[in-house]
């Protein structure tokens, strides 16, 4: 038997005991998680895949590869997300009448929790930065992004960050604080546990990975356009996501700030966001807040930019207002800055700062309200084609407003006064995420599934999976609105007003339709594999759309463009297009491209595992994962062989079967 | 725009076009950026100025002066560099940290007039 201090200095504070035997939900969701595991991974053995997935998806530098990696990340931790989702609901929907529901406390607290931080970091997050990291490229017409490796290992980091949240399911527990774990609740005092641990360090890793894919965009799409796309003649999608990158760029670094500090006092016992010692937590809302606000712009302006692409395309027409849109776009990014006080009128700062912030969020509805005509007036008089991606839109343009329009109600400090932290406000956001991001999402997953896959979406099961999302939707969350109204607070766990019981069973049906949609979104996809050769596209342009990411082949070559394209109007492609292009046939050259390489992964992995080491305070896993990472870290400045071309008989090869794919296609 | 003046061949790379400055300028910003680091410290360790607020406030504006050498000296910055991104990109951040900062003063001064406990915690509950 080794000695206790041996044991204490390996395992740090995980016993046996830490792991959660007693519950028995746990005990059964890791059963059917280790079960799936163990398939997956034994198919993968059998069917050889490994080191094709080492060396082609692991560590790729390609930034069409990582876009399509970071997107079933996303959808992986979606049914995550959405689990704990469905489980509360359900919960609500039961706990009436002296009946506790069939979860208890300490577990529901964890869930609610976890339901915020995996839909807003790594469901939506993943989502967002692998659209712009596969169609920003494309559609500036560059080779890849600027900093390639940086890429690979911004996405490992990710990756770090979901694998420590998924670890707490089953390892320890989770923050049972809330998604922004306010103190002093989640100081060491009353969160002891290492559920508040689990968060900051998921949080800290993660956002390594956004703040270097955040600059790594913007450097891309500063210096890597085509020639002759200025900035003006910019595609929507990539100004959006260009200020997107920007938001990240200033904002992350306040969230690391923000939990490095609250760290400081659950490690060290300093007092920044104490009661007493001087501290504040009224500090931490303020700061996190300036964080928390740009996030939602975040997310929702690449959203407002695929809704751009997809309404101009669909309509066969120029997007109306394109101007107005990005000059609406950066006067959002501004004003995000200015309005974070509103998450927390109620905290006591007096009428003068909240009507400050109240009037700044309230002046924002007037660019999304902008945005909101330019794409009806896109509509107007357009050859309107209801393909899925358009659906998604309208649906989004009819429950978006309606998400405006209780935000602004919010936006009026007296209303939310009897308003705050309430379901009026869960559905308010809920409204505006799903109705805005997640939608935006659908649609373009839709819209650029064939340019990466080279074959359509399937839509019967896309349109099932659409009807499922938007009625669910409303039935999921009007109820909350009435419940809010009603002055029912949010994060409750049993009622006592059998009134209110009809409401939470809606809202729970509604959760259950949005089941079915996600189930016929996967059924969409594995159809859409199966019958892939009929939904074949060989064009390249399967929507007869406008921006440069259709000029070239789906999926594009490794290379992207052969030669890179000469940007004369707005909207590119159509513009060459209209111009009789001809792809050029001849006098191809060696590419130049980056090499593959493991680093990115092996130091996301060190990272991640020293997270763990210090989540358990096992300080000689955090000591020796910390100097394997600085070792890694400098060996990798010591290699040379970066970058490789590809020979120009190579290039000349994938552009023939181009050609004969499309004269076969004629 | 100076890429409309780009043809297609040279799209693909761009020769070097920084400054990168010389001996004698990252020699000068090495003095100046010690002096400016020197003074405060004897400001702090000699009390010469007796109020310490004063000194506080002191230190702060040869922190900006600092800050103005490091970027002019090494980060190399000017108006016209990278077709003045880089000017661009700072007065974002100048004005994203002006927001932050005096919002945050303001705020929270508002909050801690209003809020916060008397610290003789006795009398209470």
């Amino acid at each position: 038997m080794p000695s206790p201090d041996l044991i204490k200095l390996i395992f740090g504070r995980l016993t046996l005991e830490s792991l959660p035997l007693h519950e028995p939900i746990v005990v059964g969701t890791f059963a059917v998680v280790a079960t799936g595991g163990l398939a997956l991974f034994g198919a993968l053995t059998y069917f050889r895949l490994w080191g094709y997935l080492w060396r082609e998806w692991f560590t790729t530098v390609d930034h069409k590869r990582i876009g399509i990696m970071y997107m079933i990340l996303g959808i992986v931790m979606l049914l995550r997300g959405f689990a704990d989702a469905i489980m509360m609901r359900a919960q609500q929907a039961i706990a009436f009448g002296g009946s506790e529901g069939y979860l208890n406390a300490h577990h529901y607290d964890q869930i609610f929790t976890a339901h915020g931080v995996i839909m807003i970091f790594f469901v939506a997050m993943p989502l967002v930065t692998g659209l712009m990291n596969y169609v920003v490229p494309l559609q500036i017409g560059a080779r890849d992004v600027s900093f390639p490796f940086l890429n690979n290992f911004s996405f490992w980091m990710t990756v770090g960050g979901a694998v420590l949240v998924m670890a707490s399911l089953f390892i320890g527990e989770f923050a049972r604080t809330g998604w922004l774990a306010y103190p002093p609740l989640s100081n060491i005092g009353y969160s002891p546990d290492v559920g508040v641990d689990y968060y900051i360090w998921g949080l800290q890793v993660a956002g390594v990975g956004t703040t270097l894919s955040g600059i790594n965009l913007i450097c891309t799409i500063v210096k890597l356009r085509a020639p002759g796309m200025t900035m003006m003649r910019m595609p929507v999608f990539t100004w959006t996501s260009l200020c997107t990158n920007v938001l990240i760029v200033a904002s992350f670094p306040v969230l690391t700030v923000v939990l490095a500090l609250l760290s400081l006092d659950r490690y060290v016992g300093t007092n920044f966001f104490t009661n007493d010692f001087g501290g504040s937590p009224m500090m931490y809302v303020n700061l996190i807040w300036i964080w928390g606000h740009p996030e939602v712009y975040i997310l929702v302006l690449p959203a407002f930019g695929i809704f751009s692409e997809v309404t101009s395309t669909f309509s066969g027409k120029r997007l109306f207002g394109y101007t107005s849109m990005v000059y609406a776009t950066v006067v959002i990014t501004i004003l995000s800055y200015l309005v974070w006080l509103h998450h927390f009128f109620t905290m006591g700062s007096g009428a003068s700062v909240n009507s400050f912030f109240g009037i700044t969020t309230m002046i924002i509805s007037i660019p999304t309200g902008a945005k909101m005509f330019n794409w009806l007036f896109t509509m107007y008089r357009g050859r309107i084609r209801f393909e899925l991606p358009m659906m998604w839109t309208i649906a989004f343009m009819l429950t978006f407003v309606v998400g405006g329009m209780t935000g602004v109600l919010l936006a009026v400090p007296p209303a939310d006064f009897v308003l705050h932290n309430s379901l009026f406000l869960v559905a308010h956001f809920h409204n505006v995420i799903i109705g805005g991001v997640l939608f935006g999402l659908f649609a373009g997953m839709g819209y650029w599934f064939p340019k990466a896959f080279g074959f359509r979406l399937e839509p019967f099961w896309g349109k099932v999976s659409f009807w499922c999302w938007v009625s669910g939707f409303f039935f999921a969350f009007m109820p909350l609105y009435v419940l809010g109204l009603m002055g029912v607070t949010r994060r409750l766990r049993v009622f006592d007003d059998a009134s209110l019981q009809i409401w939470f069973i809606i809202a729970g049906f509604g959760a259950f339709l949005i089941l079915l949609g996600i189930g016929a979104f996967l059924v969409q996809i594995a159809v859409s594999v199966l019958r892939r050769e009929q939904l074949r596209d060989v064009t390249g342009d399967p929507w007869n759309a406008r921006t440069l990411e259709w000029a070239t082949s789906s999926p594009p070559p490794d290379y992207n463009f052969a030669f890179t394209p000469v940007v004369h109007d707005n909207d590119a492609w159509w513009d060459m297009k209209r111009r009789g292009y001809q792809r050029p046939l001849t006098g191809f050259k060696p590419i130049h491209m980056p090499q593959n390489t493991g680093t990115g992964i092996i130091l996301a992995g060190l990272s991640t595992a020293m997270a763990f080491g210090l989540i358990w305070y096992m300080w000689l896993l955090a000591a020796v994962s910390f100097i394997a990472l600085l070792v890694v870290a400098i060996g990798h400045t010591f290699n040379y062989h970066r970058d490789f071309d590809i020979p120009a008989d190579q290039v000349v090869r994938t552009e023939d079967a181009r050609t004969n794919l499309l004269a076969g296609a004629k | 725009m100076k890429t409309e003046a780009h043809s297609a061949i040279t799209a693909d790379h761009h020769p070097d076009q920084h400054a990168h400055g010389s001996l004698s300028t990252y020699l000068l910003g090495f003095i100046l950026s010690v002096v400016l680091t020197a003074i405060p410290f004897w400001l702090v360790m000699s009390g010469e100025l007796g109020n310490k607020q004063v000194t506080a406030l002191v230190i702060m504006g040869f922190a900006i002066v600092q800050i103005v050498v490091h970027m002019i000296y090494f980060l190399h910055m000017n108006t016209s560099s990278e077709n003045g991104w880089t000017m661009m990109a700072l007065i974002f951040t100048i004005v994203m940290v002006v927001i932050a900062l005096s919002g945050s003063l303001w705020v929270m001064h508002h909050l801690t007039t209003n809020m916060m406990p008397v610290h003789e915690m006795s009398g209470m509950k």
